[in-house]
């Protein structure tokens, strides 16, 4: 992805050219991992701080980083886990029951070797982008689903049950957005999907795709089973659902791979409606404020996560606001509402681009 | 073509081995006591009386067929949607029956009550 020529050229002085590459860019693929992981763990912060500021409490505030009051709080939280017992229930299936850990976390880390940081800085420029992510955010629900059949416990299994039944319901209303996001952007690859939103803030999607903006948000807290939709842990009734058995690592590993799919739904709703890296401010010169050569016209990884920081707020502030969903009104709102929505805007969609309105003109 | 897939694999396999060294540490930094109330699954202080693979609500099942008929229909969105401003009207028209069947099969689940779940 990044020509860096210093460590480039330290490698090629020990190993030949044609190991160089591969190296490389796992040497950057595992940068890019720990930094996913760091903002995880600091988003397990964020969430507790903010949530406890919407309901006037403190939030996390003894373990202190650099005299900062909770910002250690990530570090403490992981020490502690990495010290707690594993447990293996004896009834369960052994095998299974270690694997579902990895199958949660994989894809959802692997997600992101199609996400574009920058212009042209992405891993994977795969021209089938969408279907990928699309495959591994379906590949998550194994790990749910078995982990609650592996357990053998009456809350996991209920808990996968719900949470499979949850996530295909809401991952069609899902595809459906998408599917008016590619009418907009004629593309699959996902950097081509930003590109075709360039034009600053009005001709990203979200302003002509809102319903659709709103159907594929909800349903990304569906699919990552979060508050409000987060009956498959609903911890009053079935405790912790799917994870009620594991302990320790093990438990951190389905933790962090919950986390780290919120990070990629806002990355992936920034990326489809938001206009990822692109500048809200490109075309618009503001009276000659702006030029068009200033900073904050241009398009980089800077815009990506500034924007990133408005779901990933949302994420927290749903759960800070709503009461937890029934299961038959979660799976309502999944076929009777979101769906036929999607499909009335993408024949809305349809005509519009017949008519060449907004953004459609060839 | 495949090679740009490289990053993708390589991907995976760290993950996989991140994921397992995170496990690792865990299992080997942790003290390791199990007991049979320990290993028991956990019901909240009760004794499991049952296996718990037990039968489940067949509108789990219900859901997932439909989510199976869904899903395709969205795999033939796709490529329609890339594509439409080539294929035009033909292709809007084309799209919309074959639509208007997905919305019968829709109408038809809803008025048969397999969408309702209470």
């Amino acid at each position: 992805m990044w020509q860096w020529t210093p460590l480039r050229d330290v490698l090629s002085q020990w190993i030949t050219p044609y190991w160089a590459a591969p190296l490389l860019l796992a040497v950057q693929i595992f940068m890019v991992m720990i930094c996913l992981i760091l903002v995880m763990a600091f988003y397990t912060l964020a969430e507790r701080k903010i949530i406890g500021w919407i309901q006037a409490r403190r939030g996390p505030n003894r373990v202190n980083l650099f005299w900062i009051p909770g910002l250690g709080q990530p570090f403490a939280d992981v020490f502690k886990l990495i010290f707690k017992e594993i447990l293996i229930p004896a009834d369960s299936n052994q095998f299974l029951f270690r694997l579902a850990p990895f199958l949660a976390l994989v894809p959802a880390l692997a997600i992101w070797a199609v996400i574009p940081f920058a212009p042209e800085k992405v891993f994977a420029n795969i021209d089938a982008g969408l279907l990928y992510i699309l495959a591994m955010t379906s590949m998550g629900v194994y790990g749910i689903i078995l982990a609650g059949w592996a357990a053998n416990s009456k809350y996991a299994f209920l808990g996968a049950m719900r949470s499979a039944a949850q996530i295909v319901a809401y991952e069609i209303a899902m595809g459906f957005a998408l599917v008016g996001v590619l009418m907009a952007a004629r593309s699959l690859n996902i950097g081509d999907i930003i590109h075709a939103q360039s034009g600053g803030a009005l001709s990203w999607n979200w302003f002509w795709l809102f319903p659709l903006l709103v159907v594929y948000f909800i349903a990304g807290v569906a699919e990552t089973n979060r508050a409000p939709f987060d009956v498959a842990e609903g911890e009053s009734e079935i405790v912790a659902g799917f994870h009620v058995d594991y302990s320790g690592m093990a438990f951190a590993l389905f933790f962090i791979a919950e986390y780290v799919n919120m990070i990629t739904v806002s990355a992936l709703t920034v990326i489809f409606f938001f206009g990822g890296w692109l500048s809200p401010f490109q075309g618009y010169h503001l009276w000659g404020l702006l030029p068009d050569d200033a900073l904050l016209a241009q398009p980089g990884f800077f815009w990506f996560g500034l924007k990133m920081l408005g779901p990933m707020f949302s994420f927290l502030w749903l759960r800070a606001t709503f009461p937890r969903y029934r299961y038959d009104q979660i799976m309502r709102l999944g076929w009777k509402a979101l769906i036929p929505v999607t499909l009335v805007w993408l024949l809305v969609e349809g005509v519009m681009v017949y008519c060449q309105v907004g953004p459609w003109k060839t | 073509m495949l090679r740009e897939y490289l990053p993708i694999l390589i991907f995976l396999g760290l993950a996989s081995i991140l994921g397992l060294a995170l496990y690792t540490v865990g299992s080997l930094a942790g003290p390791s006591r199990p007991d049979a109330e320990k290993l028991s699954p956990y019901e909240c202080g009760f004794e499991a009386f049952e296996d718990s693979r037990m039968r489940f609500d067949v509108r789990y099942y219900l859901v997932a067929i439909i989510f199976i008929v869904f899903d395709l229909e969205i795999a033939f969105f796709f490529p329609w949607a890339v594509s439409l401003r080539e294929t035009g009207v033909f292709g809007l028209i084309t799209m919309l029956i074959f639509a208007l069947i997905l919305v019968v099969a829709l109408v038809y689940d809803y008025r048969k009550g397999a969408l309702e779940w209470d």
